[in-house]
């Protein structure tokens, strides 16, 4: 009987295991796929139609697309709308989420309110965007800043994190003659720097990732930001890099995978450093929450 | 009549203080109030302004009139709305979708969150969790672009390995008959991963003793799986079909919309690509505002139940 079941159990964990080790392959392999393709030679895919690794290694497609001033400028915009949306995202997130976290506060109640309505309800595009296009924003920069400076579901558990501080920080600070400003930014964010760090995380992938506002604000294809120029270039198949350069453009397969690792690598390269926090950064708001 | 009058003045005495207690309780969180203002702005212009916006529905937009100018029209658009085949075709194709989504995606992170809380091996486990996140962290625009070059006629991985194998080439993205599995796998591939987060936190409050308790009793690992493992997260998995429903009619605008092209529009367009289109690309604001608001008013009553069902199982509710 004992003998059965531990057998029966082994085959159970060889499963699970062969089981698990294909769904993770299923989600990165084709990544790797990916980079791999975007360093084959010219030949190489011109020559074979089926090619699972490529046996010789080239830059044609990175030295192609980067020759192009459009591929770099484009990525020049998705940086800073990345640097400076996170920024204003965080700050605006805190100093809103600090104050509603003191419960003796009076009128936090309705400020909730208000904001768990936006989740429930909201006007959809066509009104938002004519609100931006009243505030002149089309075409500048901030419009894909501003209409997302603040997530609501992020500033509630940013809230109910600083809630779960300790009561007597702010007394004490207090005592020592800081303001309320004082106690946010001298004892209450330091104290919540794995927090901010996930936040700014989730923030920045989502300007890194913006696409519905840049179609819908930016009209001037000059200022469009990378994802933008990726659909034009890898599903639209349109000449998105205009033949700037001299050389004969390498093979789309080859355009199209450098293209995509060109724009995913550097938001995918924060990940290792923030990972250890953010599913504990995750848990602490939505558990408690 | 001496003494109402007293009591009167007395608590009027009391209001004034009270007015006075909370004006000193404003004064005193002067900081903290002017702290909250830069987010009060954004919440009132970017969306309760908008929020009028929505009354576009009941009149004729005219740009050069603006939003005061234009004349009201009462329910034309409404009428308009339910005659319009358009409408029905909408509705079809998003609750399509929405079901797919349930039957298919949300079933996928509460499996995949159960193997992982059996794999013993910590180091394996916590390889195969960091993998499986990072789809999660890609836009759509690259998964859909994954997609085509995996998927294309020609050239594509997928079409040469059926090839390969002597198969027919099948046109996975231009085909009708293929654009709802398409939709589903993308969603699975992208974020089965991470909605295992909550689950594997529900697992880890799993108490080892009904474990051993379980052995004691002869259970082997899926008996241990089925009687124990399952049961600890009933109330995690039920609370959040829960929600899920009350966001039933969200099939996510980007990923669609650049799904879409002219073979599978019949089966593809839904109400949030369907707004962008009409509203934006073609300039009727007033018609797809009224889309946007049914879609609106449909989903807010779908929180508003689902949150009503969620308190009645006994879970806390979103709000």
């Amino acid at each position: 009987m004992k003998m059965e079941q531990s057998w029966k159990d082994q085959l159970f964990e060889a499963i699970n295991y062969t089981g698990l080790s294909l769904v993770a392959a299923v989600m990165f392999l084709p990544f790797i796929y990916i980079v791999l393709i975007s360093f084959a030679t010219e030949q190489e895919v011109l020559a074979k139609s089926f090619m699972l690794v490529p046996t010789a290694f080239s830059l044609t497609g990175y030295k192609y697309i980067f020759s192009t001033p459009v591929l770099l400028h484009s990525l020049g915009v998705t940086i800073g709308i990345t640097v400076i949306g996170t920024l204003v995202n965080l700050l605006l997130t805190v100093l809103m989420a600090y104050p509603l976290a003191r419960k003796d506060l009076y009128g936090h109640r309705i400020v909730m309110l208000l904001i768990v309505f936006t989740m429930v309800f909201n006007a959809g595009i066509v009104p938002t965007f004519l609100i931006v296009k009243g505030l002149h924003l089309t075409n500048s920069y901030w419009s894909l800043i501003l209409p997302t400076a603040i997530s609501a579901f992020n500033l509630i558990i940013i809230r109910n994190f600083f809630m779960s501080l300790p009561d007597g920080l702010e007394e004490s600070a207090k005592m020592d003659g800081c303001n309320d400003v004082g106690v946010l930014f001298r004892i209450v964010l330091p104290l919540s720097m794995p927090a901010i760090a996930t936040f700014g995380l989730f923030y920045a992938v989502g300007h890194w990732n913006t696409f519905l506002s840049a179609i819908l604000y930016m009209n001037d294809s000059s200022k469009w930001p990378i994802q933008v120029l990726l659909r034009q270039i890898v599903i639209l198949s349109e000449k998105g890099l205009a033949d700037m350069s001299e050389a004969p453009p390498p093979p789309s397969k080859i355009i199209n995978m450098a293209v995509i690792v060109v724009s995913t690598l550097p938001i995918l390269s924060v990940y290792p450093f923030l990972q250890k926090h953010f599913a504990k950064g995750v848990l602490v708001g939505s558990v408690k929450g | 009549m001496h003494f109402v009058e007293d009591k009167l003045s007395v608590s009027r005495a009391e209001l004034v203080s009270g007015r006075t207690r909370i004006r000193l309780r404003i004064y005193k969180d002067r900081w903290l109030y002017l702290m909250l203002l830069p987010g009060l702005l954004y919440f009132l212009i970017f969306k309760y302004v908008p929020m009028w916006g929505l009354l576009l529905a009941f009149k004729d937009y005219q740009p050069f009139l603006g939003f005061f100018g234009s004349k009201w029209v009462g329910l034309k658009h409404f009428q308009r709305l339910f005659h319009d085949p358009v409408f029905w075709m909408l509705l079809k194709n998003t609750l399509i979708l929405a079901g797919y989504n349930i039957l298919f995606f949300f079933p996928a992170p509460i499996a995949l969150a159960l193997l992982l809380n059996e794999a013993r091996n910590e180091k394996f486990k916590r390889f195969v969790q960091t993998v499986i996140y990072v789809p999660h962290f890609v836009s759509w625009v690259v998964v859909v672009g994954i997609a085509y070059t995996f998927f294309t006629v020609d050239g594509g991985l997928v079409n040469e390995a059926i090839a390969a194998f002597g198969g027919q080439k099948i046109n996975f993205l231009v085909s009708a008959d293929w654009f709802r599995t398409m939709i589903t796998s993308e969603v699975i591939w992208k974020e089965t991963g991470w909605g295992t987060i909550i689950f594997l936190a529900a697992l880890a409050g799993v108490d080892p003793q009904l474990y051993e308790a379980a052995r004691m009793d002869g259970a082997g690992r899926l008996r241990q799986l089925w009687h124990v493992t399952l049961p600890a997260i009933r109330s995690t998995i039920v609370i959040l079909f829960i929600l899920r429903l009350g966001t039933f009619l969200d099939t996510g605008f980007e990923q669609i919309f650049l799904m879409l092209n002219a073979m599978n529009r019949e089966v593809g367009e839904v109400f949030d690509t369907y707004v962008y289109t009409a509203g934006i690309t073609q300039g009727q604001f007033s018609f797809s505002t009224t889309v946007g608001l049914f879609k609106s008013l449909v989903g807010f009553l779908l929180i508003i139940g689902s949150n009503r069902l969620a308190k009645k199982f006994g879970e806390e509710g979103v709000y």
